[in-house]
């Protein structure tokens, strides 16, 4: 343990720390900073990413309301815009992130270095490959055509293999682990690395190398559609929130047993909902009927988890005020309660048919998507980052405005357009209101959701550039050890007035 | 739960029963649907689509049509669609056995489609519409595909034949004319191809009153 990190932070150490636990934040300083290359590789990929997804959101949000705004070349049409925001934000921005945090998280929990680091790099130089290639082909016209899985084939080879490099190696760090203890937050991530491969094979199997017949491809097409968010994206989420939740208020998990039942439920449910996307629809019964049992059984993993987060956080909540993490994280935890609750009652047979064609399922998707999963990955970012390249945050106001526009934005965007969904539902259920009316009833939804989307890219951009800020100043000030904005006793200095 | 090769267990066993109960079955009971051949006519349905209107589809798939078209007609008694006139019947697993990839789709920002070739059989009301969809819908959202169009000079002949009949409104500059590029005509194959009132044995249509 004698890195040039690690002295740093012997160096630094503050006179509260015994000589128990100054071993072990040099052993975290070590495998932090073993993790480093990799983790910022990934982190910075995925905010460009987020960037280049944010732009084309913007502008498939206008041509919704301003159809003849930009349309000289195909490649500009909403069709294709609309698609590669879609995968630039979860392929490009969700999925990076989340294999930074899965790695840092699982060699942190496991207590070993990230080891031969650049198995991980070319990995993750291949999934931008894959990404640059298969959005360039969308937007050339090549989309497969299906929900999800729109990348054309000559890029999802590419990808798959970076993702399966990623999982061997999660498993292989997970192998070697020095840790006994099994944290809740490695179940969730081994979980999402077994799964996510053998959905993403499955489904390109079936869908894209040798479609199966007929409307077997759109069963296929939602039980992948709806797992790479409930088996990948939910269970990537859930681990950080039960790492960072404890980590940041000095507390550990309310009960060991609400995380099993959690945990263990969720895997037996989640992954049979994907067919209450079918309600409706050319299929047998039986088919969107066990989907639905499904969906309704998904209250227990998510009660049981937010019984178990509140529980955790109960009387603790005066720190949001001093912690960006905590801030992010928790808003990410009580969307995902509130959005899964509200998924439950979208997947019954008299909502659905009100609400399934309209806005109110994209208005859902972005609840869970964002609200839930992109804030909880801002808040662990906001905590891995300064630990992996030893500088604090430069700016808390730059924080402040990215909380604000993202928390204010996203909640604007999902309450309004989820009533505006229901309204065009509702007019489009009684078959006297011609459909042009039900266009114009839309209308002002669709534009309000353009101004939300402009707060949400201020608060991009606000965190964006703290992020190059602070790669940026590598010979600046080391980081404290007590954490600038963390108030695990008493705030330094406190973020907002 | 310390113990790694359970939790592994664990993790897989859960995933194989969803790929078995929500891939695996409905491949069985799905993956092998036959056309249906009509007992008194010997018609076939549904037929492989033609070559041009084939190639419409990969025009329709390649510009993201299906992300606001549906091309589903929900059962009589759930939903409007039936009264909307967007199907005679529902529709039914059988009447996608040919495509590949099949739309569905899972937006209605436009109307269904499943039917839009009974309801706009016209060549020049397809055409002027996906040129600019306010020439025949006026406050429509969908955006233009000029793009798939050519304006050009009007030549000795005259005008073309295929020209687009543009309102006055819509009309461009004297001694000009719109004509359809190819794969405008390859799209609009493929709409006017979208029918789906045939009478199957599992999804019958309404007696005639």
């Amino acid at each position: 343990m004698s890195t040039p990190a690690s002295q740093v932070v012997r160096a630094a150490l503050s006179p509260r720390d015994t000589p128990e636990s100054s071993d072990r934040r040099a052993e975290l300083a070590e495998i932090d900073a073993s993790t480093s290359g990799t983790v910022l590789l990934f982190f910075v990929a995925g905010m460009v990413w987020l960037l280049i997804g944010t732009v084309f959101a913007l502008l498939a949000s206008y041509k919704l309301h301003a159809p003849d705004f930009l349309n000289q070349y195909a490649w500009l049409t909403f069709g294709r815009i609309r698609t590669a925001h879609l995968n630039a934000v979860i392929y490009g921005f969700s999925a990076e992130v989340a294999v930074g945090v899965v790695l840092w998280l699982m060699c942190r929990l496991c207590r070993v270095p990230l080891m031969a680091q650049s198995v991980i790099n070319a990995a993750a130089v291949f999934w931008n490959v894959g990404l640059t290639l298969g959005i360039g082909g969308i937007l050339a016209g090549d989309t497969t055509g299906v929900e999800y899985l729109e990348m054309p084939k000559y890029a999802t080879p590419i990808l798959f293999l970076a993702f399966a490099l990623i999982a061997v190696w999660t498993i292989v760090i997970f192998r070697f682990r020095r840790e006994k203890h099994l944290y809740v937050s490695q179940w969730y991530i081994l979980a999402a690395v077994l799964w996510f491969p053998w959905l993403y094979s499955t489904a390109q199997l079936l869908l894209v190398l040798e479609p199966a017949r007929g409307t077997v491809q759109t069963a296929v097409n939602w039980w992948f559609g709806h797992n790479v968010l409930g088996l990948w994206f939910t269970p990537v989420g859930l681990a950080a929130i039960y790492y960072f939740l404890p980590k940041v208020i000095g507390r550990p998990i309310h009960s060991y047993y609400l995380s099993v039942l959690g945990f263990w439920t969720l895997a037996l449910f989640y992954n049979w909902n994907g067919f209450h996307h079918l309600v409706g629809g050319p299929f047998p019964a039986w088919m969107i009927t066990v989907s639905i049992v499904a969906s309704v059984m998904m209250i227990i993993p998510v009660v049981s988890t937010a019984i178990n987060h509140h529980f955790t956080m109960v009387g603790q909540f005066g720190k949001l005020k001093y912690s960006p993490t905590l801030r992010f994280i928790v808003f990410g935890a009580v969307s995902y309660t509130i959005s899964s609750l509200q998924g439950v009652l979208s997947s019954v047979r008299w909502f659905s048919e009100v609400a399934h064609f309209t806005h109110h399922t994209v208005a859902h998707a972005h609840w869970g998507m964002y609200a839930f999963f992109t804030m909880t990955m801002f808040g662990s970012m906001y905590y891995i980052l300064p630990r992996i390249t030893q500088r604090e945050w430069p700016s808390e106001r730059l924080i402040s405005l990215h909380f604000w526009c993202t928390a204010v934005g996203i909640i604007l965007y999902v309450a309004p357009l989820s009533y505006g969904g229901w309204l065009q539902g509702k007019a489009m259920m009684d078959a006297t209101t011609p459909f042009l009316e039900v266009v114009k009833i839309t209308l002002p939804w669709l534009k309000f959701r353009t101004l939300t989307g402009l707060l949400l890219a201020v608060g991009h951009l606000a965190f964006f550039a703290n992020l190059i800020w602070i790669l940026a100043r590598r010979f600046g000030p080391y980081r404290q050890p007590e954490p600038m904005i963390l108030a695990s006793v008493t705030p330094t200095v406190p973020i907002g007035k | 739960m310390n113990y790694g090769p359970l939790l592994f267990l664990g993790i897989l066993l859960t995933l194989a029963g969803s790929w078995f109960g929500l891939v695996l079955t409905p491949n069985r009971q799905l993956g092998d649907l036959q056309p249906n051949v009509n007992t008194n006519t010997a018609a076939v349905y549904p037929q492989p689509l033609p070559g041009e209107a084939s190639q419409g589809r990969e025009i329709y798939r390649s510009m993201g049509c299906n992300y606001c078209h549906t091309q589903q007609v929900r059962p009589d008694g759930f939903g409007s669609d039936i009264q909307r006139g967007w199907g005679k019947r529902r529709s039914v697993a059988r009447d996608y056995i040919y495509q590949k990839p099949v739309m569905l789709g899972s937006s209605r920002t436009g109307p269904d489609l499943t039917n839009i070739g009974e309801r706009q059989p016209s060549y020049d009301w397809h055409l002027t519409h996906l040129y600019n969809p306010q020439t025949t819908s006026k406050g429509s959202i969908m955006p233009p595909y000029a793009f798939l169009f050519e304006k050009r000079k009007i030549g000795y002949e005259g005008a073309s034949t295929n020209a687009l009949k543009l309102s006055a409104e819509f009309a461009v500059e004297p001694g000009y004319e719109v004509v359809p590029k190819p794969e405008a005509m390859q799209l609009v194959e493929y709409l006017r191809s979208l029918k789906t009132s045939v009478d199957l044995p599992e999804a019958p249509l309404p007696k005639a009153e």
